[in-house]
């Protein structure tokens, strides 16, 4: 057990935590204002992987991680406007349209990937990290939670302000409203449509920084199929958050810290099959939602297509 | 268009002859309906204009013309004396015309402070306190109180409806349209609603009264049009409203709805009652409790034959008693005898076999498959059983024989019985639904606000309906909130208060004031 303990130890396991957080943290947020607005959004694991895809490949080309992550958030949002087009302007079925996009970039990016790097399997540079001053001074915690990317700093300064955004502006007001009552919504002289098509697509850019960040941060290269179902977890922990961005903060945490601990497990040599070490953070999401599922408070719209005039 | 002259006291007559809105020669076609034929309209300053019609008589897209919701085929629109177009719900608002709907605009999950906020442009800020203070000023205005802070959702359908005139008059607006306000309301939110509408007009508003209750619109109402059958049948201006009697309004008003000589349909009149006397009860209801202390310690008998009223001010118990009798709701304690069998413990399905029909008050969403066809929904309640099903079959040309015969016998409106039963009127539904309940062996019809939402000839047909069934020596239990409904079908009446029956009276000429007493928990 003391070995399990030591400093180094403990560093990599608080940093691994909150590498395997925050692309759920980045994605969970985004989810969560398109399932306030009123769209369940199954397209998310498909745009964290064209946003990791094209974060990867502008970086690698470029040799700029701001860059990259810029491309990522565009390709996230690039396939949420097809979301948006399909589910919210037409509008047709989410589940169908959400699924459809999901399965169709699984394999886009594979393709491209097969095309531009399976011979090579090339990879970037490690990443720039931000020290914060002093705190990052604090033993353990210090080299761990604060010395990061600058991505990091970003996702959990935008907990706050999604809060914020909610609570205290005429967006948030829209937002429930076009979750809750989207006819209530359309009577007040404000568009359903532009609501929620502005939810999806904030949802594909935080998605696809959420991938950017696996792919150049959290690994360092694409592979196909590399978020392995956070999207889906995102969507959960959206679900499970009643529309508070602090409780997606914690969601992301228990899983983070979950996917972690597999590692950790792991690295201390536990003779534990590794199987049973890899289920352990859907185990974690499936006794979640064993214990809290029923009390979700889902918005009443959700997943359900606006016509105007019809009841 | 008749004027007022006389000496009544309302705004038109001391002189402000604009009106703030005036409809001229409105009509509006839709596929097969002329729904407005030449329809003028005014609403002045000071005044409640009464617009009083059946259903399909115009109503609906009189106010949605002018609320912005839908555009006249031809007709001139004015606002203070200027012709305007109202392209939309925004023109409408910007024009000062504020309108209260007969479903509720308000998004539930949002207080009522964020829902007078909802609509500004994005960019802007919340502007809490300045909302904070508008609602102040609005309430005042109105005369009543809400809690900025309480979330609509939990709020009384009153004080939701309170909610919803003080949105409809946030940006200045001077002409309140109320579309059927008072269908949802409790008799004491009805009696709110109108000293409501009194202050407005005291205070230079123009409103509009969209309803299809008499009484109401007396009471309520300085001007009266009537619409039929998309025609404006006749207006009674205030000079002349005032100086009838309430009876020989009455008269005139419905002599415009039906005709010359029409007896008034809501004069409260005495079912005969059809109890045979030596008949035992068919079903006795001892000490039952359940819904979690929504009825506690209910006990009655009830004889073939017989109805039994059960008054009360709407949610005191009187749908999860009915649902605990129909099986839908567990019962905590107590026993339900049915035929002089334990029927506590039976599923619905089991006690619908033996008799007991459950006419639900919730027609759309537990009575009806809206998208299924009217013949399936009229066998609805016995799936899987012959003659409709064989062998685990359905039999269509059975389903829909059936359909026919009950469509025939109940006079449903519809174009056949393949037609999605959603498309239909709420009367024809709840015709297609007695037609259910009612066929095979009914012996005890449990119906529960069976003309709730329904016009002046659809609640005498389900009226007659149920007579006809306690006739035929059905027991009836009836559940209402309609006094002179209860007055007229019952035997006894039950006052259900806070769960319990708070006293069962006989029905007589002293009936209505006992039930009154006992209404409000009085002994």
């Amino acid at each position: 057990m003391d070995a399990l303990f030591t400093n180094a130890f403990l560093v990599a396991f608080v940093s691994g935590t909150i590498a395997a957080s925050l692309p759920l943290l980045l994605a969970g947020l985004g989810e969560q204002m398109s399932e306030k607005a009123g769209v369940l959004n199954l397209g998310l694991e498909g745009m964290m992987l064209v946003g990791a895809f094209c974060g990867f490949a502008v970086a690698l080309e470029t040799g700029s991680f701001l860059l990259g992550f810029l491309a990522g958030a565009a390709g996230g949002m690039a396939v949420a406007a097809m979301m948006a087009a399909l589910c919210v302007a037409l509008p047709l079925n989410q589940i169908v349209v959400g699924i459809a996009l999901t399965l169709g970039m699984q394999g886009a990016t594979s393709l491209a990937h097969h095309v531009l790097y399976s011979r090579t399997f090339p990879r970037l540079p490690r990443q720039p990290e931000v020290a914060l001053p002093l705190l990052s001074q604090i033993p353990v915690l210090g080299p761990s939670l604060f010395t990061q990317n600058p991505v990091v700093y970003l996702a959990l300064l935008l907990v706050p302000a999604a809060a914020w955004l909610y609570r205290a502006t005429n967006i948030g007001l829209n937002l429930a409203a076009a979750g809750s009552k989207p006819a209530a919504l359309d009577l007040a002289g404000v568009s359903v449509t532009a609501t929620r098509a502005f939810a999806v697509l904030a949802t594909g850019a935080l998605g696809g920084l959420g991938g950017a960040y696996m792919a150049n941060i959290g690994a360092g290269l694409f592979v196909p199929f590399m978020t392995g179902g956070a999207g889906f977890m995102a969507i959960v922990i959206a679900m499970l958050a009643r529309g508070r961005p602090a409780w997606v903060l914690g969601g992301a945490l228990l899983v983070g810290f979950a996917t972690s601990i597999t590692t950790a497990l792991q690295v201390a040599g536990f003779n534990i099959p590794t199987d049973l070490v890899l289920m352990l953070p859907f185990g974690t999401i499936m006794l979640v939602l064993t214990l809290f599922g029923r009390r979700a408070g889902l918005p009443a719209a959700l997943g359900l297509p606006y016509h105007r005039g019809a009841r | 268009m008749p004027e007022g002259t006389g000496a009544a006291t309302t705004g038109a007559d001391r002189g402000l002859d604009v009106p703030l809105v005036r409809l001229s020669g409105i009509t509006k076609r839709f596929p097969g309906v002329l729904a407005n034929d030449e329809v003028s309209f005014d609403i002045r300053p000071g005044e409640v204009h009464a617009l009083l019609g059946e259903n399909g008589a115009g109503k609906s897209t009189l106010i949605a013309i002018l609320s912005g919701v839908l555009q006249p085929d031809s007709g001139r629109i004015e606002v203070n004396g200027r012709p305007v177009r109202i392209a939309s719900p925004r023109d409408a608002i910007r024009l000062g015309i504020g309108t209260v709907y007969q479903h509720s605009t308000l998004v539930p999950t949002l207080s009522v402070v964020q829902n007078l906020m909802l609509g500004q442009r994005w960019w802007r800020p919340l502007g809490r306190a300045a909302a904070l203070a508008r609602l102040a000023e609005l309430s005042a205005l109105l005369g009543v109180r809400v809690d900025p802070d309480a979330t609509a959702g939990s709020l009384s359908l009153g004080q939701q409806q309170q909610v919803e005139i003080v949105k409809a008059l946030w940006r200045g607006e001077r002409v309140l349209v109320l579309d059927e306000p008072t269908s949802m309301l409790t008799p004491q939110g009805v009696e709110e609603l109108g000293q409501v509408m009194a202050r407005l007009a005291a205070r230079g508003f123009g409103i509009v009264f969209v309803s299809h209750k008499l009484q109401e619109v007396l009471a309520f109402g300085h001007r009266v049009t009537v619409l039929k059958l998309g025609r404006k049948a006749g207006e009674i201006p205030p000079a002349r409203l005032s100086a009838l009697s309430p009876a020989e309004a009455t008269a005139e008003i419905l002599d415009l709805m039906f005709g010359r000589g029409a007896a008034d349909p809501e004069a409260p009149r005495r079912r005969a009652s059809t109890i045979r006397a030596d008949d035992a009860p068919l079903l006795e209801v001892e000490h039952l409790s359940a819904g979690e202390g929504a009825v506690q310690d209910v006990s009655f008998t009830l004889r073939p034959g017989e109805i039994l009223g059960i008054a009360g001010v709407d949610g005191n118990g009187q749908k999860q008693l009915a649902e605990a009798l129909a099986g839908q709701l567990r019962a905590e304690a107590g026993r339900i005898r049915f035929a002089g069998r334990d029927i506590t413990r039976l599923p619905v399905a089991r006690r619908h076999a033996l008799g007991l029909r459950y006419l639900t008050d919730d027609r759309l969403g537990e009575g009806t498959v809206g998208g299924f066809a009217i013949g399936t929904n009229l066998v609805m309640k016995r799936v899987g059983e012959p003659p409709f099903w064989a062998g685990g079959f359905e039999r269509p040309a059975r389903i829909a024989a059936h359909a026919r015969e009950l469509i025939g016998r109940y006079d449903v409106r519809t174009p056949g019985p393949e037609v999605p039963i959603a498309t239909l009127s709420g009367g024809n539904i709840q015709k297609a639904l007695f037609g259910r309940e009612l066929s095979g062996e009914p012996r005890l019809l449990l119906a529960n606000k069976p003309t709730y939402g329904l016009d002046v000839a659809n609640i005498r047909a389900a009226r007659d309906r149920i007579s006809a069934a306690a006739a035929a020596g059905v027991a009836c239990i009836l559940i209402s909130t309609e006094l002179d409904e209860l007055l007229e079908l019952s035997d006894r009446i039950a006052v259900m208060y806070r769960g319990r029956i708070a006293g069962i009276v006989g029905n007589g000429p002293d009936a209505e004031r006992a039930i009154g007493r006992l209404m409000v928990g009085g002994a």
